[in-house]
Order: structure tokens, then C-alpha cells, then sequence
């Protein structure tokens, strides 16, 4: 079996090497999750395993082929990475956000502002690696100083607001082969300071592509939220139907910060996205709002770990999942109360629907509640289209294929409502809408 | 004169069961006809199959509406050739606003004729318009397709949606329960404002109070699948008077 560890760096300094040494050690010694793994039981590896992956061969594109990405209507800091390597000479300049925030590469962040980077960077994602079924994390920590760890530093000191979002963009093309790249994002927000970042996957393999490009996205983002910071994340995740992605996100929150993830993954073969938020101030806020469509055989599974460590928070955990064909779904979603965690507030829902036969969707709440004063509550449902609904459409003259669409994209629509950037929100329903089997002369105003 | 609506023998059933047991009806342009009858004896199955539900098996007769058959086309294709049904049961559209529904409504019905998509400003005009017609608040427009209406609102909306859609049969599935004096007025209102020599209704109802609103030409009693008496208004002064007793049906005491 191929192996997913990179060639070791040499990574300076001596703290990073640190982490990767550390990473590359517990993968070596943990493996992928097989089959008996817990948090892996529903997501099968065996055929992943068998791929080699290598770094990138070639990381062509034109700023006018990226540009075909970016967000319209959205005024962002356009940053390009193609197969998992930054592109600059394509990118938007990254200064310039405002005052004393730092937007650069990972890699140049740890050689001049280590002083920033350092206390942060996988103080998050560290302590997870030894958890059971976090062998991607191991292995993204393991990269930690390569060339596969390509990924971007965002800092906003304390009472600033990043000018503009933050448009990651990662581009992936047949040309850069079977390639596997680690990313590793840190974000660092001090007290009420204000950010949004967005991590955009997407591919340049059309649609009909006969033999889709395969590659391996397993990314980290990590956020530090200082006390009263505000800070949105979005995951858009579009990429090849043959493709892996491993997302994880990790954040830490103060004092009554409030952190907004938003997640919608309507591409890959395999998808596993992690979001892991510790509520470690009081009074903090949490939003983790996700969305996934599945056609063909796609898998996509999402792990959810919220921890409570703090009095008097709040998260929310909104899911939906539309599968069609036969195509899987996976929602586990664990909430930690820690004893001292009293007044916690937590809800947790998971809706699917399922649009045929052969899609199916496992959902698992996992509560671990330490605190006897608390609010939580978990629900899931799984359901199809409602006949009843789309023979009322009809009999007001409105044809099966768009009543269809638009009982499903109503079920979708209040996911899109979370989001605070109207753009990101208009181009995610369009491009919803254009996935869902009967979308077809489809046009409905979003 | 061709009908507008001819109803042939039909025969329905669910599985082993069935509910229609040869109906003949014809409604030619112009006329109104209500259907009265015992719970359970048929009337919402058959205006749910004349709209084009397929949960029934039509096992015998035909359906022709304007000379053509009727049963071959789709619920919106029905539609959009002119059928309304205003539901007893109007479904809730968790995520749908009414505005967003109508419009959509609109524009297949323009697209079926070949007609140009309706722009914002004439959409809204038409709304506006109609909504003073039916007096429906159109604030109601934003809010998702009946979810939270109340019972009233409800039946208010199904006869805004028919004047919105300027429908040619009109079959109104109990539009007038549980509505309070003033709605069972603006209702009628409603009806008898779009009565004219072209469009046809049929009305299911269980009290002769909507037909002194809507004074209908004909009135027929359905009883276990059959259309068992057609009359004038006569008819329904009797029903009123001694319930379903004669057609052999046991009916509760009413409290
Ligand atoms: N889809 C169905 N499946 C099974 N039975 C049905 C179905 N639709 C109607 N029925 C049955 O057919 C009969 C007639 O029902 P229908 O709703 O047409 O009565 P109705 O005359 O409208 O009664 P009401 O005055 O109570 O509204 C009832 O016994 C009903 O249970
Ligand atoms: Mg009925």
C-alpha cells in the first residue's frame, strides 16, 4: 500500500519540525481508520488506501481561467492556489486589508511574524492527532513545513476589521496529476476584531469529464476567536466526482465571540468535514451551519465536536443533507459539555432528504454532558419530497420539474438565509439548483 | 354548445375500494353547480380527480372539458388550460413564499400559451389588483404558501389564487367552512364577481348558506359515489331541513 506521508521537510524552525516530526510519528503509527474505527464507521477508506498520491506535477492556470471562480459580486482578496500551490503571480494583492492585520502565506507568516504564528499554529489540531479516527490531521501536521502545506495566515488585531473577505481559492486540474496537498490556514482574531474567510474548492474538470481528475485535499484551518471577535468561515466545496477532501476546522472561542461556520460541499467522491469548535470563554456564540447535496455515489460525511468548556455559551448546529441517486450521507454530531459548563445552551439538527430509492443517510447524535444545569437538545429527520406539496404546485399549473425543484430548494433556503454575504449565498442556491436531478430549464429567482 | 365540463360514467377507485360509482355531470358555460352530500361520500375525490390527482384509479367513464378528453392531461396542464381547485385541505409550504408561488404560477400558465414571462411591475400590479378583488391583505404575499394561515386565510388565498390565475372552472372544495360572516362574503363576493357567460363553477358545499351568496343554477346530491338527486334550490331548503335521512344514510346527531 501506497504511503500518504509526505517526504519529510526540513522544516525550520525547530518548533515546527517539532510538530511535524510529531504528526508524522502518530500517522506512521496509526494508519488510516479501517473499519472497526467509531468515528469513521460509516466512511469506507479501503479503495482511498490503495492510491498513490504525489505532490503536484504542475500547477498551470491563467488568472482568467481563476477568475471564472471567483465569487461574482463579491469583493474579495482573491487568493488562487492551484492543485494545493499558491499562485501569487494570479492572486490579489493580500496587503492592504487594514492596519496591523497580516494576510500572507503560512510559509511566510512562520519566517516574519513567528511571534504571531507560533502560540497558535496547531495549538488546536495538535492535541487531536492522538484522538481515535484523526489520522488526517496527523498526516496534515506531518506536512507541516513542506511543499504540500500550502495554506495562508490571516491576523486581525484587536478592534480592526479585515477591509474585505478573504477568498481562498483552490483551483484543482488534471494537469497536476494524482496530487495530494495538505493546506493549513491560520486565522487569528483578537479582541473584537472582525474577519470572514472563505475556503472554495473547485476544479477545472468539466461536468461530462469522462475520466474525472483524482487528488487529495486535507486541509486545517484553525481560528483563534479573542474575546468579542466576530468571525465567518465558509467551506464551498466543488470538487471533481473522483476527488478526496478532508477538511477540518478547529476554532477556540473567548469571552462572547461569536464564530459562524459555514459549510456546503456539493462535490468529491469521499468528503469528510470536520468542525470542531471549544467554547473556551463564557457567553460565547456558535453557529455551524451545513449543507450537502450527494448525487451519483458520492459520500460526504460530516463530523461535528462541539465543546463546551465555558458557562453560559450557546452553539447551534443547523445540517441538511439532499441525496440523490445513490449517493451517501453522514451526519455525527457530538456535543461536550464540560462540568464547569453550566448554562449551556446547545441545539443540534439534521435534516435530510433523501430524492430516490437508493440514497441513504446516517445521522448520530453523541452527548457527553457534564453540567446538570443545561439546554440541549438534538433532532434529526430524513424525509423525501412532499406529494402532497408538488400536486398542489401542479394543480396551479407550475410542471412537476420545477415544483420538485422548488420544494427542495425551499428546504435548503433557510441555510443560505444564515450567511451573511449575500453574494456567497446567491452563487451557492444557483449552484445548488443546477445539481439537483430535475434542474432543467430551472428558473428560480434566489 | 360544446360543454365546458362532461362528466361521463365515471367510476373511481383506491386499491380494492371504490369511491365513484358512475357519475354524470355536465356543466355547460356560464352555470354554477354545487354538490352537497354526506361526509365521506365522494365530493373532494372527485374534484381532486378533476384536477388531475393520481392517487385514483379511473376504472371507467370519460371526462371531457371544452369537447376534449380530459383525463389524459397532467394536473398542470389542467391548470393551465383554465381548471382551479381551491382545495378543503389547502397544503402548507414550509420555505415558499406566496409571492414566489404565484409568480412561478403566472408564468407557466403565460408559457403555456406561449406567452411572454409577466415583468416584476405588471406581476405586482396584477396582485395588488386582485387582492383588493378578494380583500386579502397583500402583506400576505411574503409570507410562505399557506404555513401559519388560519383557517379562514386559507380558503381567502385559494380564491385570491383563482382570480389571480383567471381560471375557467372553478371548483371550490368547501371554500365556505369555517369561515366567519364577513369571509363567506368576500368569498362569494369573489365568485360572483368573476361569473360571466364563459366560466363555469362547481361548488362543494355542506351548508345552503354559501348558495344564498352564490345562487347556483343546479344542485346536485352525491351519496356513496352517486349523483342520486339534481334540483334548483329546493333541493337544498330539504337537505337542510331533513338531512341525508331519505338517501338511506345514517347520519350523527348533530350537536
Ligand atoms: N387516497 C385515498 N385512499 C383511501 N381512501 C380514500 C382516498 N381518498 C378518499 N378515500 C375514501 O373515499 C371516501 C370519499 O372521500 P372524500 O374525501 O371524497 O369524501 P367527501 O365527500 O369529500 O367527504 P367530506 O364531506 O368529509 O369532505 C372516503 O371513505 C375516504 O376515506
Ligand atoms: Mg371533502
Amino acid at each position: 500500500m501506497p504511503t500518504l506521508l509526505p517526504a519529510p521537510a526540513s522544516a525550520s524552525p525547530a518548533w515546527l519540525a517539532a510538530l511535524a516530526a510529531a504528526g508524522a510519528a502518530q500517522f506512521a503509527a496509526a494508519g488510516l481508520p479501517g473499519r472497526r474505527s467509531e468515528s469513521w464507521k460509516y466512511t469506507n477508506l479501503e479503495t482511498f488506501g490503495g492510491i498513490a498520491f504525489v505532490p503536484a506535477v504542475s500547477c498551470a492556470l491563467t488568472r482568467a481561467e481563476a477568475e471564472a471562480f471567483f465569487i461574482p459580486g463579491l469583493d474579495a482578496v482573491n487568493l488562487v492556489f492551484v492543485n494545493g500551490v499558491f499562485r501569487p503571480d494570479i492572486s490579489d494583492e493580500a496587503a492592504g486589508l487594514g492596519a496591523g492585520i497580516v494576510c500572507c502565506p503560512l510559509s511566510e507568516a512562520i519566517a516574519k511574524h513567528g511571534a504571531l504564528v507560533e502560540p497558535h499554529l496547531g495549538r488546536l489540531s495538535a492535541p487531536a492527532i492522538t484522538r481515535e479516527g484523526e489520522a488526517f490531521t496527523a498526516l496534515n501536521q506531518a506536512a507541516l513545513g513542506g511543499a504540500q502545506s500550502g495554506g495562508f495566515f490571516l491576523h486581525v488585531p484587536a478592534g480592526a476589521a479585515a477591509g474585505k473577505p478573504v477568498h481562498l481559492l483552490s483551483v484543482s486540474t488534471r494537469e497536476g496529476g494524482v496530487f495530494a496537498s495538505h493546506g493549513r490556514n491560520l486565522i487569528t482574531a483578537g479582541s473584537g476584531a472582525r474577519a470572514s474567510f472563505i475556503e472554495h474548492y473547485v476544479t477545472t474538470d468539466d461536468a461530462a469529464a469522462a475520466t474525472p481528475s483524482v487528488y487529495l485535499h486535507n486541509c486545517i484551518t484553525e481560528i483563534v476567536a479573542g474575546q468579542d471577535a466576530k468571525v465567518e468561515h465558509y467551506l464551498l466545496e466543488k470538487d471533481s466526482v473522483c476527488a478526496y477532501n478532508f477538511s477540518s476546522l478547529f476554532i477556540e472561542q473567548a469571552e462572547k465571540s461569536d464564530v459562524h461556520s459555514h459549510t456546503v460541499l456539493l462535490g468529491g467522491k469521499l468528503v469528510r468535514n470536520n468542525v470542531a469548535p471549544t467554547l473556551k470563554g463564557t457567553a460565547a456564540h456558535c453557529l455551524i451551519n451545513g449543507l450537502y447535496v450527494g448525487r451519483g455515489s458520492q459520500l460526504l460525511d460530516n463530523a461535528m465536536r462541539v465543546h463546551h468548556g465555558a458557562p453560559g455559551c450557546f452553539s447551534r448546529q443547523y445540517y441538511k443533507g439532499i441525496l440523490c441517486d445513490a449517493s451517501r450521507g453522514v451526519f455525527s454530531g457530538r456535543i461536550i459539555v464540560d462540568q464547569a459548563a453550566q448554562k449551556t445552551d446547545a441545539i443540534q439538527q439534521s435534516r435530510s432528504m433523501l430524492l430516490s430509492d437508493d440514497a441513504r443517510v446516517n445521522t448520530r447524535p453523541q452527548l457527553e454532558i457534564y453540567a446538570d444545569d443545561v439546554r440541549c437538545t438534538h433532532g434529526a429527520t430524513t424525509g423525501k419530497v412532499d406529494e402532497e406539496a408538488v400536486f398542489y404546485f401542479r394543480s396551479r399549473g407550475i410542471p412537476e420539474a420545477i415544483a420538485r425543484a422548488m420544494l427542495v430548494y425551499a428546504f435548503a433556503a433557510e441555510g443560505f438565509d444564515r450567511m451573511e454575504l449575500e453574494p456567497v449565498r446567491k452563487l451557492l442556491a444557483r449552484e445548488m439548483i443546477a445539481r439537483l436531478p430535475m434542474a432543467a430549464s430551472l428558473s428560480i429567482e434566489v | 354548445m360544446t360543454p365546458l365540463l362532461q362528466i361521463d360514467n365515471l367510476h373511481a377507485s383506491v386499491g380494492e375500494v371504490s369511491i365513484l360509482k358512475g357519475i354524470n355531470l355536465t356543466i355547460n358555460p356560464g352555470e354554477v353547480h354545487a354538490i352537497m352530500g354526506p361526509n365521506g361520500s365522494g365530493k373532494s375525490t372527485l374534484s381532486q380527480i378533476l384536477a388531475g390527482k393520481e392517487d385514483y384509479a379511473i376504472t371507467q367513464g370519460t371526462v371531457a372539458y371544452n369537447g376534449k378528453d380530459l383525463l389524459g392531461l397532467g394536473p398542470d396542464e389542467r391548470a393551465n388550460e383554465g381548471i382551479f381547485l381551491a382545495f378543503q385541505y389547502p397544503v402548507e409550504i414550509p420555505g415558499v413564499s406566496a409571492m414566489q408561488f404565484l409568480k412561478a404560477a403566472v408564468n407557466a400558465k403565460r408559457k403555456h400559451h406561449g406567452e411572454e414571462e409577466l415583468d416584476a411591475g405588471s406581476m405586482l400590479k396584477l396582485f395588488r389588483e386582485k387582492a383588493a378583488q378578494v380583500k386579502i391583505n397583500p402583506e400576505m404575499l411574503k409570507r410562505n404558501v399557506n404555513e401559519g394561515f388560519s383557517g379562514g386565510e386559507k380558503k381567502r388565498f385559494e380564491i385570491f389564487q383563482m382570480a389571480v390565475l383567471d381560471s375557467v372552472l372553478g371548483i371550490l372544495d368547501e371554500s365556505d367552512s369555517g369561515l366567519d360572516i364577513d369571509a363567506l362574503k368576500v368569498v362569494s363576493d369573489g365568485v360572483n364577481s368573476m361569473r360571466n357567460g364563459k366560466r363555469g363553477f362547481l361548488l362543494v358545499t355542506h351548508y345552503q348558506r354559501l348558495l344564498e351568496h352564490i345562487v347556483p343554477d343546479f344542485i346536485h346530491v352525491l351519496v356513496k359515489g352517486r349523483i342520486v338527486e339534481s334540483g334548483g334550490r329546493e333541493v337544498a331548503l330539504e337537505l337542510e331541513k331533513n338531512g341525508y335521512a331519505k338517501y338511506g344514510i345514517y347520519q350523527p346527531a348533530k350537536h
